[in-house]
């Protein structure tokens, strides 16, 4: 099969696999496999691709000519390549992860859960691979609606609440902004495909690439910066396995992605350097990072201290494009890889908690790591990963960064990111740590265990292994078990990679290194 | 031998079809016909698309008689256009018509209806091929008149007033309208659109001239309900039975813009209208004032038919947009609109049709819950609203594009920074009927509902489809649209 075949396959799959899942929504045992083997099919695909993008070659494809002298093209190069290759390959663990949380949290509307999620990683797919700004900006909006029905998936006044604020923003942006600077760019070169060095090279203004580049750059809003970062949190009302994969990794990292595309392949390195319209962003990019670990302190709710932690993790990627040097901007890619497999880690033990033992609250979680070891040991593999220590993958991409940020001479930088390793020590260490060597606290339980008693079947996940009737107030090991095997497989999976990724960063460093040689 | 007569066949055969309707007053007979007229209408039109697309622009002489003294019918790329969407809406409005009418008006008056329809397809297509400036008033009329009567077939008695209150503001209009045309005779001494542009240039600076255009384009602006003259539309589109909304939206103000057009580039056309009366600074700020004003009134509305009602008037803001930027991209962007939103509202009026059909309402609080019993229904209304806020893959993202090219082409970025923020309007009140419909809990007359008939599901998503369609292959449309553009604007010596 040619790669031209192989790279439309890969994304038609997941939407073919969608139809499956429709017609096969009646039988849930069924559905499920339409899911596995179609994200199995996708990652095959994907992975063939690999090969054919490391040998040099960039095969392209024109699905049809949209509008005179624009077209749907997608052309694979390493920085695609590897988001594709992060998004099929955890959508697969993600579904297995699925698997024992839908069920588990007695989730209503599968069928329509895993309908838009197939969507939106094919989305994700064809933004990886878009040859040009229209195709990205076309499957960017795609994801944004196709992840809508996800994020609201509850159907309650708060998921009702946090779809607007999802929506509003991402539209708001990408609609001013984004699309204006688009057009922008079209009037005044008359292309908007993606070539290496950017498409300025005829000496544009430095005011107007500076307006044109700040449109761009916040009409990203995907990418989480501040101040157009409170979608994220918003999206947290979502199951969470829709908060592990897409606001850890598909979404989120299609926002970075496509600021990093758009700085390379758009503005170019060098008319980006030497105009020196990006530095300001870089400090905003820095002052998100520190700024959203500040806030991530005061959230108790886990899903929003992650969500916080995300919002900060992404301006990294974001500062590695703005400082706009080859090693940040290596950084910057490396980063989307890293934290992608740190941060799912954590979404998915947030999540396997919550089945498991309904806690939400970090508060709540003090001495339950004994009973839930895998799930608080992987969580800490995922925050050493996050806090970019070895032996995990989170250390290279940081490594990088700073080195990038140093050679644009922004030492300030430097230190932020610094800053922000000790931060996060201070607020996602603190978690595992509490839940393996502190006492439990008898306030929380014994509010647990009333909980059980009095409102058993209030609440839709008020469905508690065990009800707690008659049992000691103090211990919190009473009806909580571990998660369901299918949370722990994929957690185990995604804290492997993580530390897997310390190992075979030389790989993937090599993988990229093209996009950055002229 | 047909071939030479297709200009005059595309008016007389729904002509001729809409008083047999009446000899034989039967309701069958008459959608039959209504079947026939629209059906072999949109042939005709796609012939004469044809004709003109290979062998430019076609000129016919009525019974003979040479123009400038007998009526000329003058069809270019962008009447031919015209002529097609006019007709195909009509062909699908025919599939759905039958199914649609059954609640809504008595069997006895249904053969009245089809002949009115057939005689409202007859004007519009009419105003789209004459060459002739009064001819088009005759069909203005014809169109016009027989609109008021479609009007008051709606259920709810309120049909009435609004097809008075319309019969009054469309009257005024068409007086304007001639009044305009009478003036522009007593200077030049020709009725005929291309004679008169020839002569209008050496009379241009007079009074009478610019008043004419004055009495031109405000009547054909009321029949077009460009802000701030769009009183008559909110409720005409509310009351009228659920067809002839659909009708309506996706033709009539069409057309009106189409005379528009016609008046100010191809009479006009030997002047510089648009510096020498500053007609486009005033276009201008109407269109974006339309825009603000129809979206920011639609958000409050309860009704949703009235809502996209109020919605028409901000779109027909953007179509006048482009056609006050007076460049071909400007130009193409308004035509492409035209054409973009035609098929995007008459998808959603037939979907709210389907639901009115079910539900006997299209209020918002009667809607509550929707989504899950009339699934398909309101996937097409979603789709169809998403095609009003312009996402990617719909239509309306193709006519945004165009109107923002041609905004920054003239360095006007506000100008494009606010028809950004306009669509953001439409994100609201889109989002309103989505909320309404998936996440209140159905009331009980909701939860017993069933699905809408096919009968009436095909034709909302044939348009729905296109609207989809011609979001993601938008070559054809923009090729035709710059085509008529750059005729329209190069027919200036």
């Amino acid at each position: 099969m040619s790669p031209e075949a192989t790279l439309l396959l890969a994304m038609a799959a997941p939407l073919v696999g969608a139809i499956g899942i429709f017609v096969t929504g009646y039988e849930p045992n069924l559905r499920e496999s339409v899911t596995m083997v179609t994200a199995l099919i996708t990652f095959a695909l994907v992975a063939t691709l690999f090969p054919v993008v490391a040998s040099g070659a960039a095969p392209s494809v024109t699905l049809l000519e949209m509008f005179p002298g624009l077209s749907i093209t997608f052309t694979l190069e390493p920085l695609g390549m590897i988001f594709a290759g992060i998004a099929s390959f955890l959508w697969i663990i993600t579904s297995i992860y699925s698997l024992g949380y839908m069920r588990g949290h007695h989730e209503q509307n599968q069928t329509r859960f895993y309908f838009f999620f197939a969507v939106a990683i094919s989305a994700a797919i064809a933004i990886a691979f878009s040859g040009n700004m229209l195709t990205l900006f076309i499957f960017y909006e795609v994801l944004t609606i196709s992840t809508y029905p996800l994020v609201t998936h509850a159907g309650t006044e708060a998921a009702k609440k946090g779809g607007r604020i999802y929506l509003g923003i991402l539209i708001t942006t990408s609609i001013s902004f984004l699309l204006l600077g688009m057009i922008w760019t079209y009037v005044e070169v008359g292309t908007l495909d993606f070539k290496k060095g950017g498409l300025f090279t005829n000496g544009a203004g430095a005011g107007m690439l500076g307006i044109l580049f700040g449109l761009y750059i916040y009409g990203i809003g995907k990418a989480a910066l501040m101040p157009f970062h409170r979608w994220l949190p918003a999206a947290m009302v979502a199951p969470t396995p829709v908060s592990a994969l897409l606001h850890a990794v598909a979404v989120v990292k299609a926002g970075v992605f496509s600021v990093l595309k758009v700085t390379l392949y758009i503005f170019g390195l060098e008319t980006l350097r030497d105009s020196g319209v990006s530095d300001w962003l870089a400090y905003v990019a820095g002052a998100t990072v520190i700024i959203a670990s500040l806030v991530a302190m005061t959230k108790d709710n886990l899903k929003a201290r992650l969500a916080y932690s995300t919002i900060s993790q992404l301006s990294y990627v974001v500062l590695g494009g703005m400082v706009a040097t080859s090693l940040g901007m290596m950084g910057g890619a490396m980063h989307i890889v890293m934290h992608a497999f740190g941060k799912i880690t954590l979404f998915f033990c947030a999540g396997a908690i919550m089945v498991a033992s309904h806690r939400t609250e970090v508060s709540q979680l003090k001495g339950l790591g004994r009973t839930m070891p895998v799930t608080f040991i992987c969580f800490t593999i995922g925050t050493l990963s996050i806090i970019g220590l070895p032996p995990l993958g989170g250390l290279w991409s940081k490594w990088y960064l700073a080195l990038g940020a140093a050679d644009a001479g922004h030492l300030i930088l430097v230190g932020v990111l610094m800053l922000s390793s000790l931060l996060n020590i201070a607020y996602l260490l603190v978690i595992p740590v509490r839940a393996f060597f502190s006492e439990p606290d008898p306030d929380v339980e014994a509010q647990f265990n009333d909980h059980h008693d009095d409102h058993h079947g209030d609440e839709h996940h008020d469905h508690a292994p065990a009800t707690g009737a008659g049992a000691p107030v103090i211990c919190p090991a009473h009806g909580i078990h571990e998660a369901p095997l299918p949370c722990l497989i994929a957690i185990s999976i995604t804290a492997a990679g993580s530390i897997a990724l310390f190992f075979f960063a030389g790989p993937i460093f090599e993988f990229l290194k093209p996009i950055v040689t002229p | 031998m047909i071939a030479a007569h297709l200009p005059a066949l595309q008016v007389v055969v729904p002509l001729i079809l809409a008083p047999i309707c009446i000899i034989f007053r039967s309701a069958t007979v008459g959608w039959v016909l209504m079947l026939a007229g629209s059906w072999s209408a949109l042939a005709i039109a796609l012939a004469i698309l044809e004709q003109v697309t290979t062998g430019g622009t076609i000129v016919y002489a009525l019974g003979d008689w040479a123009a400038p003294w007998g009526i000329e019918y003058r069809i270019d790329t962008l009447g031919a256009f015209v002529l097609v969407i006019v007709s195909a809406i009509a062909a699908v409005v025919s599939l759905y018509v039958k199914t649609s009418i059954e609640h809504e008006i008595p069997p006895v008056r249904r053969y009245l209806f089809h002949c009115m329809m057939l005689l409202c397809l007859s004007g519009l297509l009419g105003m789209t091929v004459t060459g002739d400036a009064f001819n088009l008033f005759v069909f203005l009329e014809i169109s016009s008149l027989s609109t008021y009567v479609l009007i008051s077939f709606g259920r709810d008695r309120r049909s009435l007033t609004a097809a008075y209150r319309y019969l009054i503001m469309g009257t005024v209009g068409a007086t304007f309208y001639v009044i305009g045309v009478g003036m522009m005779y007593m200077m030049t001494g020709t009725l005929n659109m291309a004679d008169l542009a020839a002569k209008v240039p050496e009379v241009a600076d007079t009074r009478t001239i610019q008043a004419a255009l004055a009495f031109l384009t405000v009547g054909l602006a009321l029949k077009v309900a460009m802000f701030p003259l769009h009183l008559w539309l909110p409720n005409a589109y509310c009351y009228a039975p659920s067809a002839v909304t659909v009708f309506l939206a996706a033709t009539a103000t069409k057309v009106a813009i189409y005379a528009f057009i016609r008046v100010v580039f191809t009479v006009f056309g030997g002047v510089e209208v648009f510096e020498a009366f500053n007609v486009q600074g005033l276009l201008m700020v109407l269109a974006i004032a339309g825009m603000f004003a129809g979206s920011a009134v639609a958000i409050y509305q309860t009704n949703v038919k009235r809502l996209m009602a109020y919605s028409s008037v901000a779109q027909i803001g953007y179509m006048m947009l482009g056609i006050s930027f007076g460049s071909v991209t400007g130009l193409a962007g308004g035509i492409i609109h035209l054409f973009n939103h035609a098929v995007t509202k008459g998808g959603i009026f037939m979907a709210l049709g389907c639901i009115a059909y079910r539900l006997g309402s299209v209020n918002l609080d009667d809607m509550a819950g929707i989504g899950k019993k009339m699934p398909a229904t309101m996937l097409a209304v979603v789709i169809g609203g998403l095609s009003l806020i312009g996402v990617p893959l719909t239509a309306g993202f193709i006519s945004k594009w165009y109107l923002i090219r041609a905004a920054l082409e003239s360095d006007a970025w506000p100008i494009a920074l606010l028809v950004l923020l306009s669509s953001l309007l439409a994100v609201i009140y889109v989002w309103r009927i989505v909320e309404t419909a998936y996440f209140r809990q159905p009331s009980r007359v909701v939860e017993e509902m069933e699905p809408a008939p096919l009968s009436l599901l095909v034709p909302t998503y044939i348009l729905i489809g296109a609207a989809v369609y011609f979001g993601i292959d938008a070559t054809t449309t923009i090729d035709v649209a710059i085509a008529a553009a750059e005729g329209l604007l190069g027919a200036k010596p």
